[in-house]
């Protein structure tokens, strides 16, 4: 079990906050399966004790697909040892984290390639021939 | 009439790509308290936002909520909002003042004149005018010129919201709230003492992405902040439903991290987000670091009781109480007294 230090004293992850959570992804991967419909758990809007994020992340541990991102500040995406459970995290230009989420879906959509972006390659790549 | 980008435009010029742009969009759905499923909306909307004119005004207050949102470290997003709004006065941030600041003040009223934000913080004292005055003009008169064309008006901290501390008894300069004064427009509270930044910047970001402003509870909080009692948030909670409770600051319980409520915690009468918000780029909040909550976001916080009785002992909050232990001082008093003349007459006799 991970601790963590709060005013110097060391805590176990034992307020019960992780187990709901991991009940709500449960229910998220039959909703996908079944329906097809993904889900995305907005972590910073839940309550956690010292020590229960970490549990949390522990618990669903490391899949073997990760990317970062790097726009506005990096970004970590990677799989959970659960196919289908992504764990986000968008941190800014300082390196703070400014969102973490668990999507349920088969592939995030920041991972696809925008059409904007795409276009904007597009024309870049027109003018480097131009140049040549 | 000047040009005034678009925050798609705006984010464009700053070379974000269209993932860097769905990163903030899903950021600030989070920010507003949206599902992820807005995202689509927000993404659209946001694009084809244009940058609101924002007036602040400080009154009677302490600079900590101006504090509050420039000492945040303010995460990119954030960051973008303000690149995103026209901040055209404020008087603690401005380099202009004196005639030049008013001059900025008009100038931006006259351009923007049904259109701009009015964002305040303080309170505003109704007794001498001369309690708290800018540039030689009252801070109602102020108050009254700027919102006469505003869109709508923002409460921060909680001196504007319900008047603060120095509203707090005897109340010596007759502080009272904004929505005490301004009636005939929209006015949002955003209450803390000082209130959090991302709250201050969500409201913001709403207006800038849906022209509109959050939904409201019944002292003109946001809802998606202020909607949930601390206590329901608090990871604490467990404890105090398992009864396990700290009695004094350096007991067991205090050190096993249970449950305030015996130390007189507020959370459970208490609305605000920093049970999961938390405060230092969401390092913690006060109940995490040992301490109860205050209620500091909830209207004469500062009057109701001792901050260290829990909330069961209630507090001299009404006539009748007050009426109750007044008869109940006057007794104890009485008894004192006899108890003291006893006393006396026996020194004197033995004298």
């Amino acid at each position: 079990m991970t601790a963590s230090t709060e005013a110097g004293v060391q805590f176990e992850a034992i307020h019960g906050n992780v187990r709901p959570i991991l009940n709500e992804v449960m229910h998220a991967i039959d909703k996908l399966l079944d329906d097809d419909i993904p889900t995305t758990i907005d972590l910073s809007s839940l309550p956690f004790g010292p020590g229960e994020l970490d549990k949390l992340e522990a618990t669903l541990g490391t899949g073997e697909l990760s990317a970062q991102l790097d726009a506005l500040g990096s970004s970590r995406i990677r799989e959970t040892t659960y196919p289908g459970v992504w764990w986000i995290e968008h941190r800014n230009v300082n390196d703070e984290v400014v969102g973490r989420y668990l999507e349920v879906t088969r592939l995030p959509e920041i991972l696809s390639s925008q059409d904007a972006d795409i276009m904007a390659g597009r024309a870049r790549l027109e003018e480097q021939f131009e140049q040549d | 009439m000047k040009y005034t980008p678009t925050v798609g435009e705006i984010l464009q010029a700053k070379g974000v790509s269209r993932r860097g742009f769905l990163k903030y969009c899903a950021t600030t759905a989070s920010l507003l308290a949206l599902p992820p499923s807005m995202i689509p909306r927000i993404a659209a909307a946001i694009e084809n936002a244009r940058r609101p004119s924002v007036i602040w005004l400080s009154f009677q207050e302490c600079t900590g909520c101006t504090e509050s949102l420039t000492r945040s470290e303010s995460p990119t997003v954030e960051g973008l909002i303000f690149d995103a709004i026209s901040l055209d006065y404020h008087h603690t941030l401005q380099a202009a003042s004196g005639d030049q600041a008013e001059a900025a003040r008009h100038a931006a009223m006259e351009e923007n004149y049904g259109s701009y934000l009015v964002l305040v913080d303080g309170s505003i004292p109704m007794g001498n005018p001369g309690f708290s005055t800018i540039a030689g003009i009252s801070n109602h008169d102020m108050l009254m010129e700027t919102v006469a064309g505003a869109a709508a008006v923002v409460s921060i901290g909680s001196c504007a919201a319900f008047g603060g501390i120095p509203a707090a008894r005897p109340n010596p300069t007759g502080a009272v709230a904004v929505r005490d004064l301004v009636k005939d427009k929209p006015v949002v509270n955003i209450p803390g003492c000082p209130p959090i930044a991302m709250v201050m910047t969500a409201v913001l970001t709403q207006f800038l992405t849906f022209g509109e402003l959050p939904k409201l509870d019944k002292h003109g909080r946001p809802v998606a902040f202020f909607g949930t009692t601390i206590h329901d948030r608090c990871y604490r909670r467990p404890f105090y439903e398992q009864g396990k409770f700290a009695e004094t600051f350096d007991d067991e319980g205090a050190k096993a991290g249970w449950c305030l409520y015996k130390l007189g915690c507020r959370g459970p009468t208490t609305y605000n987000a920093c049970a999961t918000v938390k405060w230092n780029i969401g390092t913690s909040f006060p109940i995490q670091s040992g301490h109860p909550c205050l209620g500091c976001s909830e209207p004469d916080f500062w009057d109701k009781g001792g901050f260290y009785q829990p909330l069961s002992t209630g507090h001299f909050g009404s006539g009748a109480k007050l009426a109750g232990a007044a008869a109940a001082g006057v007794a104890l008093g009485a008894v004192a007294a006899a108890a003291g003349r006893k006393r006396q007459s026996k020194y004197t006799k033995e004298a």
